[in-house]
């Protein structure tokens, strides 16, 4: 196990560098000219020109331009250091603020979904083909088929605007009662893949030959289902709920969006929209090393549930 | 073994769940109460809040709180005094500033004309990279300061006389010299905001000393937003309000919802997609004030097929510009037909005379003798929510001049202009402008003249640069006025643009404030605004 968490640490060492460069590139070479995004649609004077070239190494053009501002990014960023953004706040600093609010957003999602989606799931799955399970059915449907655009907003000026049952936007420093709308919506899509993958593979466990000894062997249904069926049936969900918890994790540009919540995603589509690339590649370089984190836990987290599975 | 302890360990809370998930989710915490005495304002998160170096709205906004403007414009948009005692020059030239007594900054400092000196050499300093450098270029001195190594670090037109005097010496005479002391660029900086002469402290930004109607509360909450609150000590219009908070959002959509459930004071902008809805969402909270916007269609004039005036004038007048407005914009613009906005003193309407006429059949005649092109291409920015009236325009010159038409969207007004500037073909292509301060010359200037910073369409004509040279280096303001109307009227004449609409401030506020004022550089009226009881 230890060998093995060993070696999947050092790959992420070479998926982190892979996947840095390749957003550094991306991000870099679109860009027409990050001098004029940065001022709009005023024109900018030659002296605004001359500083911010020099400052942000523009004046190296090409290929070699281009590996010259990566590594020297690279170096920044061993030592911690992630930079600064075009209108001069430090990155890191921009992360610690907008980290702990995502965090909370994701917190109550993953929440949602677990609460209400296994244990729908479950129920479903024991209750196959009963009116529980296709209303559900319809419902999750509905849920997946609706884009967050349009789930959001609907949620805001419905429950936050016209009934007044919750604010219609965070803000600074939201209350768990602010973040609860939206940590809902952004939850429900969750909550429903999670609710049909439960579904099938209880359905599926149900009919295995371990739970009819189980049952032969007098056991009562609901130690069944609870320890037998569940921890077997959880393996597809937990690899869900996981990567789920890392996209979660690197904020909801359109939930978070529409809520107002000054968290990574707001952060994230301030920086793409403005063009400020440093900030970009900055957010993106950390959510990198999130998402390969909680897949290695994912990995970790099946030899837990299954046995079976031995990592060496 | 450890393994399946580890097992057991994480099937407890997950059997927690499943027994709570039964009662459904439990209670929530309270709301936090909100203070009736604050006022919230929308803004966007601001780029920069020193004086020198903010340009856009949101941080201008703010900056009209901390700071008091040396001059402020009336309702005919003429400059008074305030922070200033008097501004006058026999000359033009010469320009003696002195200031009022008793102003002092949030920190208890005396404002002195060094304040004003400090922070205009501040600016100016090419390597301090600050955005509104360009402002104090008509100052005696400024282009020793410009480069990567300037000669020197203070322009030589800047001198003090005493306490409450200093003078301003410019490089040519310019009549709207007062006129131009009312924008962000010349606010004053206390000793405090610099750590050494010309080096202004990194903490300053976080936290402006001004000495305007309100001080900081805190400091600037990155993201999320900016609280003030009245200065007692200011010694000009005491404001109605005790604390106004600057909300940070990032979508107007999200403010809009929060105005519309009283969550938010004032929306300085209502979004486009909210346009048709709001006037009934918003009753009489919904409201329009004058803007100086201007949007217009620029030709590349070094390009054959735009060259000839006839052409771009048969275009023009193949639009509709009152069925567009009407249409796609629901009234928060209106059809524009002359080449500076209708808020500036010297305005004239349909200066464009004929060409701004919307006439089909007089259109589709011209634009045959003159010989225009078989396929217009309208370009224009795919971010900034043009896509609906360019498609409106194209229609009507494929019905009117029975052409081929097409929009084409870049992703950003930057490749917009890097494309124009390097000659690739983008057609005609879509411009606006917000004035900096309300004189003509600040349309005249930046967006016709042959040097102009937003020509960026090669229009040159130096009959027309010599006119607003001349009326910028008037005696009088009527003077001025005259050359600028004559330059104005070659433009008529070769049309190098087509003028397309006027801005307006379209702008909703909750129920708790009344007295919501807008001013012509989309900023509310601090002072003015009041909570409705």
């Amino acid at each position: 196990m230890f060998r093995y968490i060993l070696r999947r640490l050092l790959q992420m060492v070479l998926a982190f560098f892979g996947t840095t460069l390749i957003v550094y590139a991306l991000t870099f070479a679109g860009q027409g000219d990050p001098i004029q995004a940065l001022a709009g649609e005023r024109p900018v004077t030659p002296a605004q020109r001359a500083y911010l070239t020099e400052k942000y190494n523009l004046d190296q053009t090409g290929v070699g331009g281009f590996f010259y501002r990566y590594f020297d990014y690279v170096k920044d960023l061993l030592q911690g250091n992630l930079g600064e953004s075009l209108t001069g706040r430090s990155i890191g600093d921009i992360l610690q603020q907008a980290w702990p609010v995502t965090v909370r957003l994701a917190l109550i999602a993953l929440a949602v979904a677990i609460i209400f989606g296994v244990t729908a799931g479950v129920l479903a799955g024991i209750r196959r083909a009963s009116i529980f399970d296709n209303s559900t059915l319809v419902l999750t449907l509905l849920v997946l088929g609706i884009p967050t655009i349009v789930l959001a907003p609907l949620a805001q000026y419905f429950l936050g605007v016209k009934w007044q049952l919750f604010p219609p936007t965070a803000g600074s420093d939201p209350t768990f009662y602010a973040l609860l709308l939206p940590g809902i919506v952004l939850g429900s899509l969750s909550l429903a893949t999670a609710l049909r993958l439960t579904r099938a593979s209880v359905a599926e466990n149900l009919r295995a030959d371990y739970v009819r000894t189980a049952r032969s062997k007098g056991l009562v249904k609901r130690r069944i289902v609870v320890v037998h069926v569940l921890r077997n049936s959880l393996i597809p969900v937990v690899t869900f709920l996981g990567v789920e918890l890392g996209n979660l994790m690197s904020g909801a540009i359109i939930t978070e969006g529409v809520f107002n919540i000054p968290g990574v995603g707001f952060n994230l589509f301030r920086g793409i929209r403005t063009e400020d690339g440093p900030l970009v590649v900055g957010i993106v370089s950390v959510l990198v090393v999130v998402y390969l984190v909680s897949n290695l836990v994912v990995d970790v987290l099946y030899a837990v549930l299954d046995p079976r599975i031995r990592y060496e | 073994m450890r393994v399946r302890r580890l097992a057991a360990w994480t099937a407890l809370p997950l059997a927690v769940t499943l027994g709570l998930a039964a009662c459904g989710s439990g209670g929530d915490g309270g709301s936090g109460g909100s203070d009736s005495s604050v006022v919230s304002i929308q803004i966007a998160e601001p780029k920069h809040l020193v004086p020198t170096n903010t340009t856009e709205t949101s941080g201008a906004q703010v900056l009209t709180g901390l700071f008091s403007p040396l001059v402020d414009y009336d309702a005919q948009n003429k400059p008074y005094e305030v922070a200033a005692q008097s501004i006058t020059s026999s000359d033009n030239k010469v320009w003696t500033i002195k200031l009022k007594d008793g102003f002092t900054f949030h920190n208890g400092e005396k404002v002195t004309s060094e304040d004003y000196i400090n922070a205009w050499n501040y600016g100016a300093y090419a390597p301090n990279g600050q955005d509104s450098n360009f402002f104090f270029e008509k100052i005696a001195g400024y282009a020793d300061l410009q480069g990567k190594a300037p000669k020197a670090k203070e322009m030589s037109g800047l001198k003090k006389v005493d306490d409450l005097t200093f003078t301003a010496t410019l490089s040519e005479p310019y009549i709207d010299f007062k006129t131009t002391l009312g924008y962000t660029a010349f606010y004053p900086m206390p000793d405090a905001a610099f750590s050494a002469p010309g080096v202004l402290k990194d903490s300053y930004e976080q936290a402006p000393i001004g000495q305007g109607p309100f001080k900081m509360k805190g400091a600037w909450q990155h993201d999320s937003k900016i609280d003030v609150e009245r200065y007692d000590a200011y010694p000009g219009e005491k404001p109605k309000v005790k604390n106004i908070e600057f909300r940070i959002y990032q979508q107007l959509t999200a403010a809009y919802a929060d105005v519309l459930a009283d969550n938010l004071d004032v929306l300085p902008t209502i979004p486009t997609e909210s346009l048709s809805t709001a006037p009934s969402d918003l009753g009489d909270r919904y409201k329009t004030s004058p803007m100086s916007s201007f949007q217009f269609l620029a030709f590349p004039t070094f390009d054959k097929d735009y060259s000839s005036p006839d052409v771009r004038k048969a275009i023009s007048m193949a639009i509709d510009r009152d069925e567009i407005t009407k249409s796609v914009f629901k009234g928060s613009q209106t059809p524009a037909r002359s080449f500076v906005s209708p808020v500036l003193p010297g305005y004239r309407e349909n200066t464009a005379g004929k060409a701004g006429e919307f006439n089909p059949t007089e259109a589709k005649k011209l634009y045959q003798a003159a010989g225009g092109p078989s396929k217009i291409v309208i370009s224009y920015n795919g971010d900034g929510g043009h896509k609906d009236w360019v498609d409106a325009t194209v229609n009507q010159l494929k019905a009117n001049l029975g052409v081929d038409a097409v929009g084409s969207a870049e992703p950003k007004f930057a490749d917009l202009l890097t494309k124009v500037e390097k000659k690739t073909p983008v057609g005609a292509f879509r411009m606006g402008w917000v004035m900096d301060y309300p004189t003509m010359e600040d349309y005249l200037g930046p967006l016709y003249s042959t040097n102009g910073s937003s020509n960026y369409y090669g229009y040159s004509n130096p009959e027309f640069d010599k006119l607003v040279k001349e009326g910028s280096a008037a005696k009088t303001q009527d003077e001025a006025i005259a050359k600028y109307r004559q330059a104005e009227d070659i433009l008529a004449k070769d049309m190098p643009v087509i003028p397309l609409r006027f801005g307006e401030n379209v702008f909703g506020h909750s129920s708790k404030v009344k007295n919501v004022e807008m001013d012509l550089f989309q900023r509310v009226n601090l002072v003015k605004i009041e909570a409705a009881s």
